[in-house]
């Protein structure tokens, strides 16, 4: 299927979802007022994918700053990859997050306690 | 009627704020007044762990103005009845304290109350499991997700949330919410 690649804004973040590439990333800033609007088209493209994944699909999340709107949406991403794992297909998910940055650490945390995909959680030492 | 939404904010230092609007909070204010805070902190060498703290609260106080403020009564001067609102943050002695002013319907009053009366009798481990508790299994209505940014500006800030109420007619008072962001 043809990959999903949004640009980077100031508000939103990059996505790239190539399963040709093997590439699934989210990277940026998510902070934009009208987050559903925005995060629809990865939703709509997952929903896609998950009819024929890839036997592993790693996913990279990136974000320096995310708003608590994004939160749900980034949520609603996260619950289609727990989906493609029950369907016995391997997923990770990568949550990067900046030395020092708690908040950052926590959020991680709170995704990986609530979604039932194993999670790793990198720190990015500068 | 005289009365107008910097009534509300006469104790604090509006001359030396870091950021100060008045008016209708819509996406292009947004983004200006987060370039200015955040060149600002930057320029001025600001921890990194305080200042990303600081830009977050930021975010969630101009994104509740955006979403949540009520119209404005209309015998009051606004040149657009909507999202219109006040912010104002300042640099305090251990950091930063930003405000907002905005209008509530009379009806909204008593949800606000409660919502942050729960937030600020709860313990930070209590905050943490509400926030999860309500990304987890709230819909996600068109303005975003209802009191999940108070829920965070607690979360981040480990401070109780200040607030107050000044009536301004039987359906509508003026709403002002404080957070202060320290290093520690």
């Amino acid at each position: 299927m043809e990959p999903i690649i949004i640009e980077g804004t100031p508000k939103t973040p990059s996505i790239k979802f190539d399963e040709k590439e093997g590439i699934f990333e989210i990277k940026g800033r998510s902070i934009p007022e009208n987050s559903v609007e925005f995060y629809k088209p990865l939703n709509e493209w997952l929903d896609n994918y998950m009819q024929g994944p890839l036997d592993k699909t790693v996913v990279n999340i990136r974000l320096e700053y995310f708003n608590t709107s994004s939160s749900k949406c980034i949520l609603d991403v996260f619950k289609r990859l727990e989906a493609i794992h029950r369907s016995k297909h391997d997923v990770e998910i990568n949550w990067f997050y900046e030395e020092d940055d708690e908040d950052m650490l926590e959020a991680g945390e709170d995704y990986d306690s609530i979604i039932k995909v194993p999670f790793k959680m990198i720190e990015i030492v500068e | 009627m005289s009365f107008d939404l910097e009534n509300l904010v006469s104790d604090l230092d509006i001359r030396g704020a870091i950021l100060y609007f008045k008016g209708n909070v819509d996406s292009e204010v947004i983004n200006k007044a987060l370039d200015s805070v955040e060149g600002k902190l930057l320029s001025s060498r600001e921890n990194p762990r305080l200042r990303k703290k600081v830009y977050n609260v930021l975010v969630e106080s101009l994104q509740n103005l955006y979403h949540h403020a009520d119209d404005v009564p209309r015998d009051y001067h606004a040149s657009r009845p909507d999202r219109f609102g006040l912010i104002i943050m300042e640099k305090t002695g251990r950091g930063y304290r930003i405000t907002t002013c905005n209008f509530v319907t009379a009806l909204r009053i008593r949800e606000l109350e409660e919502k942050l009366t729960r937030i600020n009798n709860s313990t930070q481990e209590e905050i943490k499991e509400l926030y999860k508790d309500i990304l987890n299994h709230q819909e996600i209505t068109e303005k975003g997700l209802g009191g999940l940014g108070l829920i965070d500006m607690a979360r981040k800030t480990g401070h109780r949330l200040d607030y107050r109420f000044k009536k301004y007619d039987n359906l509508h008072s003026a709403f002002r919410i404080s957070a202060v962001i320290t290093s520690e």
